[in-house]
This record gives C-alpha cells, structure tokens and sequence, in this order.
C-alpha cells in the first residue's frame, strides 16, 4: 500500500480532472485544472524532485492558468444551455474505463512493472551531481552541459511563440478595424 | 513514502492522462478541450520524473523541464489563435466550426 500522503494527493488530482472534464462551466474546469497541476506538483515533490515541483506551481498554475483564465472571462465562452449532453457523457465514461483499465493492466496485473530492478522502492538520495539529486544545481549543470543545444532551442521556440503571438493578434485587430 | 512504488506513480499518471484524452474526445468547447491536452501533458512529466527518480538518473527530470517550457509556448499560441478564432467566428465550440464541411 502506497502511503498517505500519496492517496491524499493522488485523489485529489483525480477529483479536480474529473472536475476539468465534467463541467459545464468553463471557469469550473479551469478551477479544476489548476488543481490537478497543484496535485501533480505535490507528487512531484513525493518523488523528491523539489525545483520540477516548484516550477510546476510558478509556470503552470500561476502564469499558464491565469493567462487561460483571462481568456476565458474576455471571450465568455460557457457552454450553450439546453439538455445534458448524456451520449457524450457516456461515450466519455466508455473511453475513459476502457482506457483506465489498460493502465491498471499494464502497470499492475501485468507484472511488467513490479518485475523492474528499481520498482519496489525508491533507491536512496545520492549527492553525486551524476545521478539523481534534489538540488537544483545539478539541473543547471546537466542543462549546461550535455542539454546545451536543446537549451538554445528551447530559447530560440519561445522567441518564436512570441513573434507568432504578436503577429496572430496584430492581423486580428487589423481586420477587426 | 518508502511504501509508494513505481506502478503507483506509473497508474497515477495512466488514469491522469486518460482522463485528459476523454475530455479531448467528448467536450466542445476548445478552451476545455485545451486544458485537457495540458492535462496530458502533465501526465506524461509525472511519468517521466517517476521513472526518474526510481532510475536514479537526472536526465528524465531535466526533460520534463523542456516540457514545461513548450507547453508554456503552445499554451500562448494556441490561446492567440483560439482568440483570432472567436473574433472571427464569434464562437470557441468546436461543432459550430463547420465551415469546410458545409
């Protein structure tokens, strides 16, 4: 049995998906999905990888939410009134069952994963920069280092984002004029 | 924590991403059917710091932190173009774009 604090999180994330998914209310969903990243960071944080955890919070449910929820509130986009959609509901509940149980089957029943060399239980923190660490230094080194090249480019994506960001709204606006 | 193995972790973010693709399937509006994607998203970096921490191995971490940083990226973009859409069309539900099949 996995412990407390893993279970109490676990459904957490869960609840607040099922949230994100289920709700007709846009801004619900937004609520929920920034719960779900919440419970996605604290596991983060279970599985010792504090800096990945902190991020989570900063650039998902800070910047990244925040930017989806002003959006949603400058377009109010709710969904249209009228009877409860139940064929996609239960379309939604076929999919996420017959889904559900591959991924209980292929990580539990199946055996494939306990079977794995380090499965149990996690091996003990090392501070060898070379092996997985909980300072955010040896992010920095390996980023550095052997991620060089992907860095730049990860640098170079977001300079295009954002001249594709300003060019898509500047067009909008000109034909909106 | 030292009781929490792997497939734990590993069903956790299993569950987390079907959850993701099913609202991706079903719902209409793009906004919901945008946060479900990053969903996904998140759902696969859980997997891939499990697998590594339990490798004892940095690089699937330093990964996940090139994942954050395209999916803040596609996150911006795709907001801008949902925008442009609904100054356009008036609408963000996906079944009143039907304009190349009528």
């Amino acid at each position: 049995m996995p412990d407390g604090l893993f279970l109490f999180f676990a459904a957490l994330t869960l609840g607040a998906a099922c949230m994100l998914v289920a709700s007709r209310n846009a801004v619900t969903s937004a609520m929920g999905m920034i719960l779900a990243l919440v419970g996605v960071a604290a596991d983060f944080f279970l599985l010792d990888a504090y800096f990945l955890g902190v991020l989570q919070v900063l650039v998902y449910a800070g910047a990244v939410m925040v930017l989806f929820l002003f959006i949603i509130m400058l377009l109010n986009t709710d969904d249209p009134e009228g009877a409860y959609p139940w064929k996609a509901a239960a379309l939604g509940l076929a999919v996420f069952f017959l889904l559900g149980a591959g991924v209980l089957w292929l990580f539990h029943w199946s055996g494939a994963v306990a079977n794995m060399p380090a499965g149990a239980t996690p091996p003990e923190l090392s501070t060898n920069p070379a092996l997985f660490t909980t300072s955010a230094k040896s992010f920095g080194r390996l980023l550095y280092t052997k991620y060089l090249l992907p860095l730049e480019i990860a640098g170079f994506l977001l300079l295009v984002a954002l001249v594709g960001v300003v060019s898509l709204s500047k067009d909008s606006t000109e034909e909106n004029a | 924590m030292e009781h929490t193995s792997l497939a734990h972790h590993l069903i956790l973010a299993g569950l987390l991403f079907a959850l993701g693709l099913t609202g991706v399937l079903v719902r209409r509006n793009l906004l919901v059917v945008y946060m479900c994607l990053e969903l996904m998203l998140a759902a696969a970096t859980l997997a891939l710091v499990a697998f590594s921490r339990f490798n004892r191995t940095m690089d699937g971490a330093v990964l996940v932190f090139f994942v954050i940083t395209v999916a803040a990226a596609e996150v911006a973009v795709g907001l801008a173009l949902i925008v442009a859409l609904f100054r356009k069309r008036g609408s963000v539900q996906s079944d009143a774009l039907t304009t190349l099949r009528d």
